[in-house]
């Protein structure tokens, strides 16, 4: 499994870095391989409000349908439009391929290191 | 195999329509198609060995063991199929005169009755074409209460998340919130977590039980007395019913509601493509709000579907019900619940049991640790099932398990298909410490080997279209 360590990582298995006022939103790899072969998402419009431990959308996999939960509060400002069309992206790269962005983050949740993010998925595991 | 459209043979015929016994109609012109219709010709023949071909594609409770866990792949009795083929009853037409129905409504209100007591209700409407169409009415008539109350505040439906995907489905489709509690280490209803969720604003509460992993939830008179107190209705989703038919009632553990799926639990083979029939019990103080129907019949009655329903499924499950009998509806509940508790404890220790308790009439497997010691997974496990002559068990349900496979062999299944089942699974947990490989490429020896389930999620193909 790969955990960048440029990123902060959520109990909820999403991922997220700071683009100066924006926060950008994936699903990390351990989450992705959890999942499997991601065959649809559904993601929030521009403009819709967002709430930390929240689902803003969810994803389908050939499993089973799984929610996205927001690390963060706030409005989004882009979703990965590409995502819509090509869902296994999600599957290539998770991180090369962001989900959301978000902008006005009044709330994030307690978040985590790779490292300590690869311990907790160790357990999970 | 080739479709019936790419088997067509142009001047293909089959003699298959009876002789006109009514006067010739000649439609208006413009009523009429100026094209033929792209329809595959074929020879009487060429029809019956096409669908021959197609039956040998598949697996069916006629072919072997199908312990596909949630869905109660019972076999039903011919008997069930020979009455509701009486001409008596195929051939009556939803217009006709009541003088005419008399029989018709004559089954109608004995399979009410008789479902009534095995449910503790006090009326039912069999309109619902299906279980998820009888879940949605039983919410309509849980939000039409409350708003016959003005009590209009009420927006949320509670759904634990070991429910049926179907739940919180209905209850969005029904316009309310859905607020999911989670299950308690025990797989049970975590009563902590429901008394947090109550409130003035909750609605009702919708629960299956036995539950989705098979565990009868022992708290239910608690659950549903704490919905009560908070001012709520309890729906009780009928699909686990076969565990518990005739033995304890959902009327009893305080439930207002139910919906029962007659093709699964009633005679009527399940996962045929229809049709089907949901019934919707309820108890006395609900009964106005039911939809109007051939047994009901008022003033401000909406239906939910056109005419009787599905009837001849009705049929089917009086049938089934007169057949077996006072004893023999608690027995074949009793039976389902020791085949599911006997396979179990056969498979044991090998393939290990989510939840290592007396279960109800399935039972759910974990692989989670299986995989990581083998890299063989659920769905592994399951298609190397094929090539014993199984059908697989449903994998990957409920989603609280990890690499679940839940097993449900129903009280049709004799001890020694049971003995066999346990051997072969035995055989195979030994095969993915021995020979992984050949598990994560089976089947083997099927008509079909693994298809391609994520292009086939992603770019379906669902309707043939003539090549130009």
């Amino acid at each position: 499994m790969n955990y960048p360590a440029s990123l902060q990582y959520s109990r909820d298995h999403e991922w997220l870095s700071q683009e100066g006022d924006i926060a950008v939103i994936g699903i990390t790899d351990f989450a992705q391989h959890e999942l499997g072969d991601v065959v649809f998402i559904n993601l929030p419009e521009v403009g819709d409000q967002v709430t930390a431990g929240e689902a803003f959308g969810d994803v389908e996999s050939v499993k089973a349908v799984s929610d996205l939960l927001s690390p963060v509060t706030g409005i989004v400002a882009e979703i990965n439009e590409e995502l819509l069309d090509s869902p296994e992206l999600l599957n290539d790269d998770p991180y090369a391929n962001w989900i959301i962005k978000v902008e006005q983050v009044t709330d994030t949740e307690e978040l985590m290191s790779a490292a300590a993010y690869a311990d907790l998925c160790e357990t999970e595991a | 195999m080739k479709l019936i459209f790419e088997k067509s043979m142009p001047g293909h015929r089959s003699d298959l329509l009876p002789a006109l016994d009514v006067p010739a109609f000649d439609l208006p012109a413009s009523m009429k198609r100026a094209e033929k219709p792209a329809l595959p010709e074929l020879s009487e023949t060429e029809v019956s060995r096409h669908y021959t071909e197609l039956v040998q594609q598949v697996h069916g409770v006629n072919c072997g063991f199908y312990p596909l866990g949630s869905c109660t792949m019972k076999y039903n009795p011919r008997i069930d199929e020979e009455t509701a083929a009486l001409e008596g009853f195929t051939h009556v037409h939803p217009l006709a005169d009541e003088r005419d129905t008399a029989g018709c409504r004559k089954v109608l209100e004995t399979a009410k009755e008789l479902l009534c007591e095995i449910t503790g209700m006090d009326d039912m409407t069999f309109e619902p074409a299906a279980g998820a169409h009888g879940e949605f009415t039983g919410v309509l008539l849980i939000k039409q209460y409350h708003k016959s109350r003005g009590d209009e505040a009420r927006r949320k439906i509670i759904v634990p998340d070991s429910a049926h995907g179907t739940n919180p489905a209905t209850a969005a489709m029904c316009g309310f919130d859905v607020v999911n509690i989670a299950s308690g280490p025990d797989g049970l209803v975590d009563l902590d977590a429901l008394k947090a969720a109550l409130g003035p604003d909750v609605a009702g509460l919708m629960l299956t039980n036995p539950n989705t992993v098979g565990l009868f939830d022992s708290n239910i008179l608690e659950i549903t007395r704490l919905v009560h107190e908070a001012g709520g209705l309890c729906y009780y989703d009928g699909a686990n019913l076969n565990a518990v038919m005739g033995v304890v009632r959902p009327g009893d553990m305080g439930f207002d509601c139910v919906h029962l799926n007659l093709h699964k639990t009633f005679a009527t083979p399940h996962g045929g493509g229809g049709p089907g029939a949901g019934a919707v019990g309820c108890k006395a103080f609900l009964a106005d709000f039911l939809p109007r129907s051939v047994t009901m019949d008022g003033e401000g009655r909406l239906q939910v579907r056109s005419f009787a329903g599905n009837f001849l499924v009705v049929v089917k499950a009086l049938t089934y019900i007169l057949t077996l009998g006072r004893e023999g509806i608690p027995e074949a509940a009793e039976n389902a619940v020791l085949n599911a508790n006997y396979l179990m404890e056969k498979i044991k220790g090998t393939f290990e049991p989510a939840f290592d308790r007396v279960c109800m009439h399935e039972f759910v497997l974990t692989l989670d640790k299986y995989k990581k010691e083998t890299g063989v997974s659920a769905l592994d496990v399951a298609k190397s099932l094929i090539d014993y002559g199984m059908h697989p068990p449903t994998m990957y349900f409920p989603l609280i398990v990890h690499e679940a496979l839940m097993l449900e062999p129903t009280e049709t299944e004799s001890k020694a298909t049971l003995d066999e089942a346990a051997e072969i699974f035995r055989k195979l947990y030994k095969q993915g410490f021995e020979d992984p490989e050949t598990m994560r490429t089976a089947p083997h020896h099927a008509v079909i080997g693994r298809p391609d389930e994520v292009r086939a999620a992603r770019n379906p193909i669902l309707r043939w279209k003539k090549e130009e």
